[in-house]
């Protein structure tokens, strides 16, 4: 069977690839574009390393097929720091040591962003909810939960 | 592996004229969240996939009747933030919302949780709860059936060959009712359902229960509506005696399975509990409106 041809948008670039019906936007976006920074984790939607937004909503790009992408526009780490210019989730997970082996950081930057996207002002309970579907078997979670409340008070204080 | 023909119809008939030349070796797709885990798992591997998210009918939710159409590739995020919906129901949105994660809420579906037909789906109960209707399309053209109606057995559904789920029916709640669904796990978030109940519970002026409804999810192999649960609230003021009553008549009405997530007695024994926490919560709501 021929390969799709997809036309989509990656990190408000315009992108296009082929792809098997049931490559995933994961297999996608690792396999065909050498965007490398979302990880496979589980390949189930349970660990969160693969996390990437689709028109602005958080998902498991492991549970989104590669064809879905058509028409949409998605946001991947790659497209989270300006240049040089560090995000600021990722220049304060540098600072208070958020991650350890970094598997799992993509995934919470961009799941922490989402967040912060929609409220810029969370408990610490909202951001370990937010943050479930995101595992870290290195740091104990909590370096990653201060990062993000610090970041969100910067925000507010800015 | 890999030789799936992918189609994303714009219109609910299509669809259902897709599914029907594929001849049962087809699935569809809403929010893949277990559609796509089991193709990776090997469970899964359709000659074709149906994407419903293309089609209007079935990614929208509208006000009908007094209550609510909720098409079938609407997600939980996008049900979570529907004031309306939340307002009038906020048990079914609760337990939708309890369903996976953040990034799993951005996808998955109250039809796609249906038709599933997990026993331990959070949805259900919610939904049976409140009394949710869906709209079937197939071969045959469309039919109604009752949420309880779907699940047959766990992983199989009433839905013939080629007939899908366009949307889900939730009707207007009563001006003193309330709803409520929890559910046990043993831990706080990202787990499955040990034991799920869903009430719905309707009060007159001098605070006697009316009207009920009580489901239980992961205690049996589908979801029960448990008639006895609700006769122990109609008629009371659902004051501990009731709640007595409604704790027994859950417990009676369990049929689960021992596994690794709960025993037999445990699930038999938390059914009680649980239904009387969920309860509390439907009254105290139903009180408040």
């Amino acid at each position: 069977m021929a390969k799709h041809h997809i036309s989509t948008t990656i990190n408000g670039e315009p992108v296009e690839f082929l792809c098997e019906t049931q490559q995933t936007l994961l297999d996608v976006l690792r396999d065909e574009l050498g965007l490398t920074g979302s990880k496979e984790g589980c390949a189930s939607g349970d660990c969160g390393a693969c996390s990437v937004t689709v028109d602005g909503r958080l998902v498991c790009s492991c549970l989104v097929l590669g064809v879905e992408a058509e028409g949409h526009s998605v946001e991947t780490i790659e497209g989270m720091a300006d240049g040089e210019n560090l995000h600021p989730l990722q220049q304060k997970f540098l600072e208070e040591a958020a991650l350890q082996c970094g598997i799992c950081t993509p995934g919470f930057l961009i799941a922490a962003k989402s967040l912060l996207e929609k409220n810029n002002n969370p408990t610490e309970t909202e951001v370990r909810y937010w943050l479930a579907g995101n595992l870290c078997r290195c740091t104990g979670y909590d370096k990653i939960i201060r990062s993000v409340l610090d970041v969100a008070a910067d925000m507010r204080s800015a | 592996m890999n030789t799936s023909q992918y189609e994303a119809p714009g219109s609910v008939d299509e669809a259902v004229a897709l599914l029907a030349n594929a001849k049962g070796n087809a699935r569809v797709l809403a929010g893949g969240t277990d559609l796509l885990v089991q193709i990776r798992m090997g469970m899964a591997d359709p000659a074709l996939i149906v994407d419903i998210k293309k089609i209007s009918e079935m990614t929208t939710v509208t006000a009908e009747n007094g209550g609510f159409r909720i098409g079938a590739a609407v997600s939980g995020a996008e049900l979570n933030e529907n004031a309306a919906v939340k307002s009038m129901w906020p048990g079914i949105v609760e337990a939708m919302d309890l369903i996976g994660s953040t990034q799993i809420q951005g996808r998955c579906t109250l039809a796609g949780n249906l038709c599933n037909a997990s026993p331990a789906a959070d949805s259900v109960p919610a939904m049976i709860a409140a009394d949710m209707t869906c709209t079937i399309a197939g071969p045959n053209g469309r039919r109604e059936a009752s949420v309880g109606s779907i699940a047959t057995s766990p992983g199989k559904t009433s839905l013939a060959d080629g007939e899908i789920v366009v949307s889900l029916f939730v009707p207007a709640q009563n001006a003193t009712g309330g709803d409520a669904y929890l559910r046990f796990i043993p831990r706080t978030e990202m787990d499955i359902a040990v034991v799920g109940v869903g009430v719905n519970l309707t009060l007159d002026g001098n605070g006697v229960c009316t009207a009920a409804r009580v489901s239980l999810g992961a205690v049996a192999p589908t979801a029960l509506l448990v008639d006895d649960a609700a006769k122990a609230l109609i008629g009371t003021k659902v004051d501990d005696a009731a709640m007595d009553n409604l704790a027994a008549a859950a417990s009676a009405a369990c049929n689960p399975i021992n596994d690794k997530r709960g025993t037999i007695e445990f699930r038999t024994k938390v059914a009680g509990v649980i239904a009387r926490r969920t309860a509390a919560i439907a009254l105290e709501r139903a009180r408040s409106n």
